[in-house]
Formats: C-alpha cells, structure tokens, sequence
C-alpha cells in the first residue's frame, strides 16, 4: 500500500471532536448512569454493550472496554468518530429526556478504541479457532466497512479471508469520503491495517469483474475458488443534473470532490476554495459535508440550495446547525436549470428556478446565482454490472442488491451474501458494518454446526 | 435569626463549629484566618514532644468522579516546637478573645501532663483535649489510640490531667475499638468534663497497583493511617448518638466527616455540642463555615427553634434497638411516572440486591419462587406511560415489595420514587415484646449452646 500524499488539504480541518484525555474520558464515563436494558444500545444498528463499555473506561480498563466495542462492531473505532450519535446512542441516552447533556458515547468509545488500538499496543482481540470446525475461505468485493467487518470477524475464528478492492485505498467511504474533522484518510488506513493484523487479507487496485487478468479477477473465479463471496461494493458515481453546461471545469460531482480533496489535492489547491462562492446542490448529509468542509476552508460564501422546503432536507439537524454556524447558507425552493459559462469556458454562475410546493419549477422565475464553484450532492448510481457477474444475485427497482434475509445478507445465490450501501442504498458506516457482522455471525454459526 | 452561640462545659463559643486538631488549625497565622471566615473556635493541631514527619501523608478515596469520599493519613502531631505554638496560641488569644482556643495534648509521663498542662493554660487556652485516639505513628510510642482502647489507662490519664487542670478537659476518643461505651464511660468516670469523637479510623486507603505499594508511599513503603471524610460520617454518628444515651453523659464534640450545616445539625440532633471539622477545611478551605453558619440559622429559624440548644439531643430518643422497632410499620414504593427517565436503576436494583418486585413492560410477570403472594405479578391498570420515559417506567409489584427504600436510595432523579407509608392491617408489635410473650425465639441462644 503506498503513502498518502503528504500536506493533503484534508489536514487543514481539524477534528471537531478530539481524542479525550484520559482525565476528560473518566470525568465522562463517571456520569454515565449504567442504565439497565439501556436505551443507547437499543440505538445502536450493531447494539453495543454501551454502558459496559463506559463502565470499563471508569474503572481505567480501557483494553477491556475496546474489547467490549470490539466484539459488537469490530469497526468501532471509526464509527465512534463517523456515527451520527445525535440521533443514534446519544440520542436516546436517558439524559436527553432529561433536559440534560447526554453522555458523550462516541467520544469514549473514540478515546477506548484509540487507546487500545495504538501502535505498540498488544493485540486486544484473541483468535478463537476452533480446531473441529474445518478452515474456509471468504473473499469479499469492495474493501469498505462491511467487507472489513464481514472479512475480521470471520478471520479471527481462524478462516482465510479476502478482501478486493479495486482502488488504490481501501476502507472504503472511511478512508474516501468521511467529512476530515470527523476521520481523516490515515486514520481510516489505520483502523484497515488493523483488520489487516487480524488476519485479513486486503488487496487494493484489484477489480471483480467478467474476465481475469492483471488487476482483474473474473466473479466465476471467486465462486470457484471460495467458500462464500461477499458482496460490499458501495454505490457508484454521483449523479449528475443533466443540464446545460455541466461538463466542464468547476462543476464536480460531491463525493468524487471529498475523495480528490481527502487523498489528492494539497494545501496548494486550498486556494480553489477559499475566497470563491460556493454552491451545493442536494440537502442530505453529503451535500451539507461538502458544504461544510467548504466553509471551513475558506469559501467566501456557501449556499445549499436545495428544491423543496428547508425541513424536507434529509441533512441530520445538527449537521445542518453545525453547517449553519459555519457560515453555510440553506435556501429552499430553487432548482437548477443550466450552468453559465463566460466565453472562456469558465463558470460564473448557477442558472436556478424558483419551485412550487410539489418542487416543480415555476416558469418565469429563472435567475442566476453567481458563483466559482458547483458541488452536486443529489445521489449515488447504483453499480449494477457485479450482479450481473454473479448468477442469482438479483437487483431491486432501485438498483440495490437483493437479499433474502435481512439478517444474514442471504442472496439468491446460496455462496453470496452481500450487506452495506450496495443493499441498503447508502446508509451509515455502522449499518454495513452490522450487515457484514451478521453474514460472518451466520456463516460462522452454520459452519461450526455443519 | 437563630443564636448558634454554645457553652461546651463552661466554655463559651459564638457558635458550634470548631476546628479539629489537623493542620487546619497548625499555625496561629491559620487559626486567626479561620476565625476571621467565621470558625468558633479552633483546636490546635496536638502539642508534645517534638516528631519528625515522612513524605507523603496523606492518601484520598475518589467515588464516582468525586475527590475525596475519605482521606487518610500517616502525619503526627505537631512539628513544631512547643514554645513557638505557646507563643502564637497567646497572640491568637489576646487578638480574638471571644473565639474558642483548646489545646490538644498527648505526652507520657504524669509529669509531663503536669508541665504542659500548666504551660498551654498560662498561654490562655480555653480547654484542654487529650488526643487518645491518633491510629497511627503515636500509638506505637504508647500514646494515641494505644491509650484510647485500654479503657483502665485512659480513665487513669484523665484523672492525672483533672488534678492539674484549671480549664475544662475534652477526652477525645478512638473508634478503634470494639464497644465506643467502654472508652466513653472511662472518660466519665476520669472526670473528664467533655467528650471529643470521633478521631480517624485505622485505615490503609488503597494499593499502588503498579508499585504494589500501599498509599500513602513512603518511598517503596508505606503505614497504615487514619481514615477521615465524609466516608466516616456515619460511623462516627453512631458513636455520638450511642454515648448520647447515656444517663450521665458530659457534653460531646462531634467529629467525623462534617463539611455541611446538614452533616452538623444532624451531628447536634444525636447529641452534640459543639462540631470539629477537618478533612472538608483540606478540601475546600475555611470558607465553607460560611454556609455552615448561615444554613443551621435557616434550619433553625424554618424549625421555629430560637437557638441550637434547642436542637441538641432531639433525635436521640428515635435511636432504639432494633427489637423495639415495629414490626407491623409498612411503606411500599411508588414511581412517578412524570418524573422517571427510564434509566431502569431500580429494576436492577430490585432484581438483582432486593426482592424482585419492580418489573417493565404491560405484561404479566411470573414471581420468584419464593414470593409471598400468590399467581404472576399483574402490571397497573391503566399501564403508566411517562412523560420522559414512555413505556420504560417500571412498576412495582405492591404486594411483593418490602419497603426497603434501596430502589429510591438508587434513582438518580430526586423525588422520582417515593416511599409511601401503607396500613399494614396489624397491630404495632416489635420482636421484644414477641420475645417477651415468648411468641419468639429468646435471644442470646449462642451462648446457652456454648454452655
């Protein structure tokens, strides 16, 4: 695996919510009131003892509380500083209800699975292999977190498992697409190298696809060659509006922007943003990260727009608070018809009309909103091809991959499972990594009963 | 406002909050600071024969997040010398003449006593305090608490200091030891004018656990020490209610973990006079006296008594045995719906360290095994749905709960559970009188199986 670039842009936004001390993380475990049948973990997609893990954090056996997250979401180091606790764990903490501040889960569980995942720490989880239950093999598509889940859960009971990854980084959304001062691209690697030292196998820039060759792997290959294949590929490029003067500089789809920013672009190209006006297309969480990671570079202006009414953005409220005290702008109501360009090509502004209340544009009301930069945060395709590779495995309308069993991942073919985005349409990190949880709990259980 | 002045014994202090004899009250230039906050009266840090001190001294307990539950010590008396505390004892004196002076002492010899009782009442101290009770350092030596738990020894010292004493004489007293009537009654019978408890509790506060050293460490050692703070509250109140009981007692200077108003009215209610704090003025300062005053005024003024005399003494006669309680008293407890926050504290609690009668859910739940009530325990009618908690608040199981309190003792909500007293439906009847009409087992049966 080769080095990220050095002074990556990413690294000018600071983490919003650092590393706690050791004091600051006890003062927090301590007000925890170790709720029975608590509430945070019913909260939880991959129900983490919570208040055992911060019981363990008071009682300074912080090796002990990793291990606690650990077995419950063996990604848990990411996902204590990805997850959106304001509406999952923290959320629901009995506090809230209480009008006081809730216990701050995902930064414990940051500071217990730091801690215990440090460089030079001796392993925190034990290979359990059991001797009578014969070795498999597992390969996985896609090198996000459900692959990893899927792939770490089943090596550490001592099968042989594979991951694929067909870009040069793995970890998925982790290492490419995470806002920066939630999770920066070297620590997303860390927590890879870490599922690596478990026993997984990573392979980056290989793809699953119709034929063999350098780079390549046929899916008939894989179904030959293993005992089940996991299907964790992610969702595809973002969409685009399809309107006049959209291809061209200055206009970018939002995840490809927060991946080149995060693992490509330098402190040099800080100047691209900062002091330009800004504007993002979409009002979910991708959209308010880019608009937010704008921000707080530097942009002279930042301005969501979005086509339906304020309170229909499915941006998380806290997010689009957050993004609000940045500086960035939330205006409803507008739809995008074309792109203005001068005569060089260049940008200059953003052509809109005003919509309805069914969001449809109003004729007439077109006017252009000037401005250097374009961001468009209105969805993911779906990658469709893979099914295809994989005989049974079927596509819903959407394009999402069928499965038979929500709780196992289950395809129509009996090697495949699949979990993550690719199933349910692009979700949380926690929610893959609890659907490649449960098809390694399944495989393990049916293999160590066959 | 109510009048917090006292009279311990003949001696006259503008109210009942004392210094204990700590490092607190080492220093003349300390104990004129604490009078200037507010303090009645200081009792100085123990006079003898010069010692020489460790480092460390001093090892604390934190519970919860909090610092200091309890705090423990390996430090002696004073380390100063004799003349230069009799110096500074004067000057305080001449400076603060209504503020309350008392010398702690503790030497050996009858000769010694004579010397150094003549010398602290020639520098104008109001009282004497004789330190039987130190657990750790001093009692080798055959002084402290070596005295304190010897009962014979201590009546003895305190009539040799009775002979030559002008001022009125606190015996100050250990908890290390079995029976606290024994010393207290010793104390009596040597004339002492006064009684002073509790002093610290042989302790060892905890281990170094990667030194495998005991706290506090003295290099690759340590000693045991005496155990302090609010942690030693309730020990020490038992002692104090437990002398209180007796017909002939002498007045009482209570010591054991006060830092409140509340810690000391509750100190005066089983008996005391006046009050000795420590471990709070290490913690916090002398300023905390400020809130001790001002508060027992409020108290008192809300409870209609014009001064804290009124107060002393006044919850004495509710300590009794245990056999003369009633057996037929009856509280169940009750959730407030409104209030809970669904933590489920209690449903633990119950389950796990009580009687397994506080249940979740609106469906019915099979009982114990050994529940007294018959069939499965039946939740309420209508289900009660909280305001913050919805379906989550707990219900109890009324005619399986005993009363215990300890769901209430674990709520963190104040006023969330209640403990609602309930006709039991039978007579008062305690296990003496069952006893005594020979409806019960007689007591004391160990010993006629012995014989």
């Amino acid at each position: 695996m080769s080095l990220l670039p050095e002074n990556r842009l990413e690294t000018d936004l600071v983490d919003k919510k650092p590393l706690f001390t050791e004091a600051e993380a006890r003062a927090e475990a301590e007000r925890c009131l170790y709720c029975a049948d608590a509430p945070c973990i019913k909260a939880c997609p991959t129900e983490i003892d919570i208040p055992t893990f911060i019981k363990k954090i008071a009682s300074e056996n912080v090796r002990g509380s990793a291990r606690t997250i650990f077995e419950q979401n063996l990604l848990g180091y990411s996902c204590a500083r990805v997850c959106p606790v304001e509406v999952l764990c923290q959320g629901d903490c009995v506090y809230t209800g209480w009008g006081r501040d809730p216990i701050q889960i995902g930064r414990l569980q940051r500071f217990a699975t730091e801690t215990a995942t440090r460089s030079g720490e001796r392993p925190v989880l034990a290979k359990k292999i059991d001797l009578a239950v014969a070795k498999k093999r597992v390969a996985c598509i896609g090198g996000g977190p459900a692959s990893l889940a899927f792939a770490g859960y089943l090596a550490l009971e001592g099968h042989e498992a594979v991951v694929f990854e067909k870009r040069a980084w793995s970890g998925g959304l982790n290492t490419t697409g995470i806002a920066p001062y939630k999770l920066h691209a070297e620590d997303a690697l860390h927590e890879v190298a870490w599922v690596k030292d478990l026993g997984v196998d990573v392979q980056v820039g290989v793809e699953i696809g119709e034929t063999d060759g350098p780079g390549r792997v046929s899916a008939k290959k894989l179904l030959e060659t293993y005992d089940a294949v996991f299907l964790g590929v992610g969702l595809g490029a973002d969409t685009s509006l399809g309107i006049p003067g959209e291809d061209g500089p200055g206009v970018e789809g939002a995840t490809a922007w927060i991946e080149k920013m995060k693992l490509e672009l330098t402190h040099a190209h800080r100047e691209t943003i900062t002091g330009k006006r800004v504007i993002v297309v979409g009002g979910g969480n991708t959209a308010i990260d880019v608009a937010r990671e704008c921000a707080l570079l530097g942009a002279a202006d930042v301005a969501m727009v979005y086509r339906r009414d304020l309170p229909q953005m499915t941006g998380y409220i806290h997010e689009l608070v957050g993004g609000r005290k940045e500086g960035v702008r939330l205006v409803g109501h507008l739809q995008p018809v074309a792109f203005v360009r001068d005569e060089h090509g260049k940008l200059t502004a953003l052509r809109v009309a005003k919509t309805d209340a069914e969001a449809k544009p109003i004729p007439g009301t077109e006017h252009d909103l000037p401005c250097d930069f374009v961001a468009l945060a209105i969805g993911q395709s779906k990658l469709r091809s893979i099914a295809k590779e994989l005989p049974g495995v079927e596509l819903d309308k959407r394009g999402c991959v069928v499965v038979t069993d929500k709780a196992t991942g289950a395809t129509h073919h009996p090697k495949v499972f699949a979990g993550g985005d690719c199933v349910n349409g692009g979700k949380e990190v926690v929610n893959a990594v609890a659907e490649g949880r449960n098809a390694a709990r399944y495989l393990l259980e049916r293999w160590r009963t066959q | 406002m109510a009048d917090l002045s006292i009279d311990f014994a003949g001696i006259k202090s503008p109210n009942p909050f004392w210094l204990a004899s700590a490092p607190p009250a080492n220093t003349g230039e300390q104990v004129m600071r604490a009078f200037d906050a507010g303090w009645g009266g200081a009792v100085w840090k123990t006079l003898g024969d010069p010692i020489v001190n460790v480092t460390s001294r001093f090892g604390g307990v934190d519970y919860g997040g909090r610092k200091l539950m309890g705090l423990n010590n390996i430090e002696l008396i004073t380390d100063r010398p004799i003349e230069t505390n009799l110096r500074e004892i004067r000057e305080v004196k001449k400076r603060y003449p209504k503020h309350v002076v008392i010398a702690s002492l503790m030497t050996e010899t009858k000769e010694d006593w004579r010397v150094l009782i003549q010398r602290c009442e020639d520098a104008g101290v109001d009282g004497l305090e004789l330190n039987f009770g130190c657990p750790h350092g001093m009692c080798e030596r055959g002084m402290g608490s070596s005295v304190g738990q010897e009962p014979k020894l201590l009546q003895e010292i305190t009539s040799w200091v009775k002979e030559f004493a002008r001022t009125p004489v606190l015996v100050k007293l250990t908890p290390n030891t079995g029976d606290i009537l024994e010393p207290g009654e010793a104390a009596i019978r040597g004339g002492g004018d006064g009684i002073a408890l509790i002093n610290t509790i042989k302790s060892i506060v905890g281990v170094d656990l990667n030194r495998l050293v005991p706290n506090p460490r003295v290099g690759n050692a340590s000693t045991n020490g005496g155990y302090c703070g609010p942690a030693v509250k309730p020990i020490a109140l038992h002692m104090v209610a437990a002398l209180s009981r007796l017909p002939n007692m002498i007045p009482i200077s209570g010591i054991g973990g006060i830092g409140t108003w509340r810690d000391a009215a509750e100190f005066i209610a089983l008996g005391a006079t006046s009050v000795q704090v420590c471990t709070a003025v290490m913690h916090h300062g002398y300023r905390i006296v400020e809130d001790m005053i001002d508060g027992l005024s409020e108290y008192l003024d809300a409870q209609g008594m014009k001064s804290v005399n009124e107060l002393r003494g006044r919850a004495v006669g509710a300590y009794q045995e245990w056999g003369d309680l009633d057996l037929s008293y009856k509280l169940v407890a009750s959730i407030d719906a409104k209030s809970c926050i669904g933590c489920q504290k209690c449903v633990t609690a119950c389950h796990d360290g009580a009687h397994q009668c506080i249940f979740t859910g609106d469906r019915e739940h099979a009982r114990p095994p050994h529940a007294h009530a018959h069939g499965p325990a039946k939740p309420p009618q209508p289900f009660p749905i909280g305001t913050i908690a919805g379906d989550r608040v707990p219900w109890i199981d009324e005619p399986e709960c005993v009363g215990c309190n300890l769901c209430q003792l674990v709520c963190p909500v104040p006023g969330c559970i209640e403990m609602v007293e309930t006709p039991s439906g039978k007579p008062r009847d305690t296990w003496n009188e069952r006893v005594r009409d020979g409806r019960d087992k007689q007591p004391g049966g160990i010993h006629e199986s012995r014989s």
